[in-house]
Order: C-alpha cells, then structure tokens, then sequence
C-alpha cells in the first residue's frame, strides 16, 4: 500500500518526535534554538537549577531588541538595566558555549534576519527562539515558532519541548501579484480576510503561485506576520529558490554534505493529495497596496480605500471596538485613507529590514525628499554593508533619509527609538498594538515602497502613482 | 511548581478582543526584573500618561480589588512571546483566564507558571461578563480535576484541557525535570539523527 499522502508540516512532526505520550502530548527535538538579549531569562533559570546547555552547538545568539540604532558602543546605551541585558548575552554565550553573533560583529543583526542570512535556518528543521515572529524562519519550510522564556530554559535544559500537534492550514495565493504590490500587502490581506485569530492552533503553509514566485526575502515578510493571523508557525516548501539562497551560507551544509541535505530538502514539500485541516485562497491579482487603520493588524484596506464607518460593523462588540480603534488612532471615518497625514516613517523590524526591502524603498526614495523625519533601520550588519555597497545609503541620506544601525528599534522601541504620543508613523514593521511604537504613537502597518510614498507625500500615497 | 486545584475568588470581566501581550505589560517594562514590574499591569489602560489612575478600568475600581480570575474576549493576550504577560498576571494575584480563545504562546506559557487558562463558549464567557459587571466582585469558582467552572448565576460549565497540562498543574510537576527522565529517548533521538542528518 502507497504511504498516506502527508503535508509539509507533517513530514517535519514526525521526524522530531522524541516521545510520543499517550495522552497527546510529544516531546519535539529542536535543531535550532535562537537566542537574543531577552533571552538572559532563560540563562538565569539554568543557573539557578545548576544545569547546563544540553546542546549549546545548537545555540545561536545577537543582541537586537535593547541595542541602539544610533551607536554600536555597549557602554552607549542610557539605561543600566538595558546595558546590562546586552552584557549578558555575551557573558552567557561566552560561559555556554553557543555562537554569539556580537555587537560590532557585521553578523549580528535582529535574530528573524540572522538566521536565514547565516545559514542556521535550513528546511525541515524545527527552530525556536524566545520570540513570537520566530515563524519567520519557515519561509525557508523550517518548523519555526516562538516560546516564553520558561520553555527557553526547557529547551536549554534538554533541546526539546512539550508540545501538542497543531493543525495544519494552507493560504493559497494564486495568479499574478500587480505592479507595486509586495509580500507585506500580500499577508496583511491575508491577516484582513482570515482575522488576527484566523489561524489559532494551526500551523500556516503557504502555497500558490504567488507565494512560489516570491523570493525569500519575500517569503521572509510572508512568515513572519504568521503569529498576526493568530498561527503557531508559517511555512513555504523549499524548491530551487530556497536551495539557491542557502547555497554558500557560512551554516549551509558544505561540499558532499550539501548534495545529501538538498536530496532530504526536496523530499519535504506535502504530498500531492495531502489533506489540510483547513483551505483558505486568495487571488493575487486582487491584493492592493495595503495600510492599516486601527490597532490590530487585521485592520487593513487597500490604499483605495476610506477609513471604515463604525456603524457598518456587524454587532455591537465589533463596533465598540471599531470606535475605540478610531478614537485612538485620531481618524474620522469616511476619510480617505490617501489624504491621511503622516509625521513619521520607519523602515526597519525582522518583517521588513532585509536587502529587497532596502532596494524597494530606495527605488521609491530615488530623486525624491522626504517632508516628514523618516528612519532606515538595516535588519544586520551584513544588510546594512549590501545596502552601502549598491549605494542605496547614498539615496536615502540624499532623500533626507537616517540612515541607522541594525537592530529591532522603533518596531518595539526597547531601547529607547520610540515615537511621541499622537505621532502618526507608517511602519514597515508588524504591529500596530496600541502603544508599540510608544505610549499614545498611532501605527499604520505599510510596506517599504509605502512607507517611502507616505515619508515623500507627507501621507498616505498608493505607491504605484509614483512608480510610474 | 505551585500545584493548582480549585480556585474561588473574585473575577474581573475584560471586555476588548484581541487584548494583546503590550496591553498587559507594555515594551518599556520588560528590561527590569520581575518583582519591579509589578505595577506595570495594564500600565497604559490604568493609567492616564501623566499616571494618574483611570477611575472607569476595571482592576481601579474596588469593587474588584483582590480579584484572582480574569474574564476576557476573544483571542486575549495574543502578540508577544513574553512570558511576562503571565508572571504580571500572577504577581498580582491572579491564577486562572477563561476566554473564548487565547493566543497560542500565552495560553502555552501560563502552565509554566501554574496558571491556567480555560476556553469556553463566547456566548457562555460574554454572558459571564454581563454578570461580573452587573454585580462587580461576584464569584467564580474553578476546579480543575473536574473540569468545571461555576459562574456568579450558580451556573456550572465544563471545559476542556488536556490530560497531560491537567495532570502536571494538578501535582505541580516542574517539566524540565519530567523531561530529564525521557533522557534515554533524547539520546537514542540525537544518535539517530546524527547520521540522518548528518550537517547539523
Ligand atoms: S523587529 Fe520587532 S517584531 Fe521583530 S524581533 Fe524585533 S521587536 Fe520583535
């Protein structure tokens, strides 16, 4: 009898499986385990169980959320507290054994950009990190997804995990994307249709020619926003793409263990006729330039479009929440969203800091200057020296752009690169959560190309306009 | 581990959806230890930003002081990873959250902080809400072998949790040290894909 067709994820599950209980529950192997300057947490609960790092050859590690944008000098950082957890990071690497992608080091970066950058993110390995858009890394069709800095510790403990299988979900996106469109108003459509908690106890492949027709950087975007659909991870099966990309990467298997790994790596897309738990499609054709209104990021429209009326909701408790939305985003519904001002631009964050990104915005940038402060913020040393390389800094500083070192920044604003209360900023990053960016910041979620409109016009502007 | 059991106490009724991890402790709290972020709870909901106490949220009204359960709407405390959304929460007393649906990472890491999560029906868990505002510090009583929840109308709803979450927050397991125990497996699974997969 011919095996059952299987999914992707399936495949994966299967290979990780340390024990099966019968109660449900699977110890899940992890391959690789990501580590940041959150992650001293973890570190602590070790110590103070007097355990050491099962695997720590498995342990990769770069200071992103508490650096700053401005300076690569530790002892620069205000706040003792924050300078301390940047400290420790190399204490605990240093003390582990893990690899430590430093800062100062070109090779450190936000961890979601490292990863695949580096090599560590491979197909059919399952990766964790104390960090929710760990789902980033399944655009390389790696079983990714983020933990609490309890299980970081588990996993530093024993290189597994306690988990129950999730479910499995494709999002197909078929046909041809338009001109202007890119991978960040591809999943911020799929977050609108399917709703921040579309895909709760799932894990999201996504498939369609649309998707296979993106690069990875693209598909980067794509995962990442995963969690923001309310999924436990997201994937895209390997194919010549992913191979091309990883091809060459300092953590890429090498010489005769390259040709073994790719063999496995072709052996992991789901079968044809494989089941899903649940089918979602979009077209692609249709997906315009997309901004967000509200504060969850399932508040998205097309750039086309007007700020929705909250009596159009369709109970009470939505409209409620629609009026609360509004009230605290400063917007008056029926406006276009076009002729929505904008005071500040932010590109940058593990969604949308990668050298694509970089080149979109430019292309937008190029010739133009903005009205508004607007910041570029690289998503690692390695991008950042890309960028410099093809002369993109020049056209943004030329534009009026800052041009900043790597590192999470205004997408959280931990170490201090926050907005002011009121402040209208489009952000390239992925959540618009009330108070992200800093307290009262109002967050329009945007692509690069977007951003770029919106940082040149002073507000919102569908970017095809000015690609021409 | 605390071992949780039952549980009777005062809850509190939050009516947003999509109540994310930076609503429960935003971004700038994270980088201080944990007994300083006590106050940092719904930091900007409780409080205006030159912090005076917003009278009309719930955890500032009194009649809902010492409240230890928390009723949410759908898909609450999704977003971050951190772990401080739950120990916040715990740190001020409460224990148990019964919402219709919860995000994924939290609902994972209150287990890790004998804390449990329960998901009921929306319409049940709004009718819930209703209660709690009507007549605010009303009770809910929680038990966990039976899998019950008693709401402030008397009435009793079950739910459902898995055997294995059930079991280690019933005798307080600690998972690392259930995990040590599998150490055979975990040797016999890393030798095994020492040779399937052999460039890791
Ligand atoms: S860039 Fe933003 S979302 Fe990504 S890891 Fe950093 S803080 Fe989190």
């Amino acid at each position: 009898m011919a095996a059952a067709a299987r999914t992707m994820f399936e495949k994966i599950w299967q290979r990780h499986v340390v024990v099966d209980r019968d109660d449900g529950y699977t110890l899940l192997y992890v391959d690789r385990h990501l580590m940041h300057d959150g992650s001293a947490a973890g570190f602590a609960k070790l110590r103070e169980r007097k355990i050491k790092l099962r695997r720590p050859d498995r342990g990769f590690a770069t200071p992103d959320h508490y650096v700053l944008s401005s300076s690569r000098a530790v002892a620069d950082i205000p706040d003792p507290q924050h300078r301390s957890l940047v400290e420790q990071i190399r204490t605990n690497a240093a003390e582990s054994g893990i690899t430590l992608f430093d800062l100062g080091d070109e090779r450190q970066g936000i961890a979601h950009v490292v990863g695949p950058e580096q090599g560590v993110t491979q197909p059919g390995l399952t990766l964790v990190c104390g960090d929710s858009h760990t789902s980033t890394h399944g655009a390389l069709g790696a079983l990714a997804f983020g933990i609490g800095s309890s299980e970081v510790a588990h996993v530093m403990a024993t290189q597994c995990l306690w988990q129950r299988k999730p479910k499995a979900m494709r999002v197909s996106v078929e046909g041809k994307l338009g001109a202007g469109i890119t991978a960040k108003d591809v999943i911020l459509a799929i977050i609108a249709k399917i709703g921040t908690a579309g895909a709760v106890g799932h894990v999201i492949e996504y498939a369609g020619s649309a998707i296979r027709g993106l690069s990875i950087e693209g598909r980067l975007t794509v995962c990442n926003m995963s969690i923001e659909a309310g999924g436990k991870a997201g994937m895209v099966a390997p194919d010549d793409t992913t191979i091309a990309y990883l091809k060459g990467r300092p953590f890429a298997p090498k010489a005769a263990e390259w040709d073994k790994a790719v063999a496995f790596w072709r052996t992991l897309p789901s079968d044809e006729g494989a089941t899903f738990d649940r089918d979602v499609s979009l077209d692609a054709a249709a997906i315009a330039p997309m901004v967000t209104w509200g504060t969850s990021p399932e508040d998205a429209l097309s750039i086309t479009g007007r700020i929705p009326e909250p009596s159009t909701a369709p109970d009470a408790a939505k409209k409620d929440s629609m009026k609360r939305a509004l009230d605290y985003m400063g917007l008056v519904p029926g406006t276009l969203l076009e002729e929505v001002p904008v005071d500040r631009v932010f590109i940058g964050s593990c969604t949308n800091s990668r050298i694509e990104d970089l080149r979109a915005a430019a292309k937008v940038a190029a010739g133009r200057k903005v009205v508004i402060p607007a910041w570029v913020v690289a998503g690692s040393g390695l991008v950042k020296k890309q960028a410099e390389a093809e002369g993109l800094d020049k056209i943004f500083l030329a534009a009026g752009f800052e041009w900043r070192e790597p590192g999470c920044s205004m997408c959280v604003g931990m170490n201090g690169d926050t907005g002011k209360p009121g402040q209208r900023i489009a952000s390239t990053s992925n959540r618009n959560f009330i108070g992200r960016q800093g307290p009262g910041v109002r967050t329009h979620l945007v692509s690069p190309a977007m951003a770029v409109a919106a940082a040149v016009t002073g507000h919102f502007t569908d970017v095809r306009k000015l690609l021409g | 581990m605390e071992p949780f059991t039952t549980l009777e106490a005062a809850a509190i009724p939050i009516d947003q959806p999509n109540l994310d991890t930076d609503q429960i402790i935003p971004a700038r709290f994270l980088g201080r230890p944990r007994p300083t972020q006590v106050d940092a709870l719904f930091h900007d909901l409780r409080y205006t930003p030159d912090r005076t106490p917003r009278p009309e949220f719930v955890t500032n009204m009194p009649a809902f002081k010492g409240a230890r359960i928390v009723v949410a709407e759908r898909n609450f405390a999704c977003g971050s990873s951190r772990e401080n959304a739950v120990t916040v929460m715990v740190d001020n007393g409460f224990r148990a959250f019964i919402a219709p649906s919860f995000g994924d990472i939290f609902f994972n890491n209150c287990f890790q902080n004998a804390a449990l999560p329960i998901r009921l029906d929306a319409a049940r868990v709004a009718e819930i809400r209703v209660l709690l505002h009507a007549k605010p510090g009303s009770m809910v009583k929680i038990d966990l072998a039976a899998q019950t929840v008693v709401g402030p109308d008397g009435k009793t709803d079950r739910f459902e949790i898995d055997s294995f979450r059930k079991d280690c927050l019933l005798k307080g397991v600690d998972e690392v040290n259930l995990t040590l125990g599998y150490e055979k497996d975990i040797a016999a699974f890393e030798a095994r894909q020492r040779q399937e997969l052999s460039w890791l």
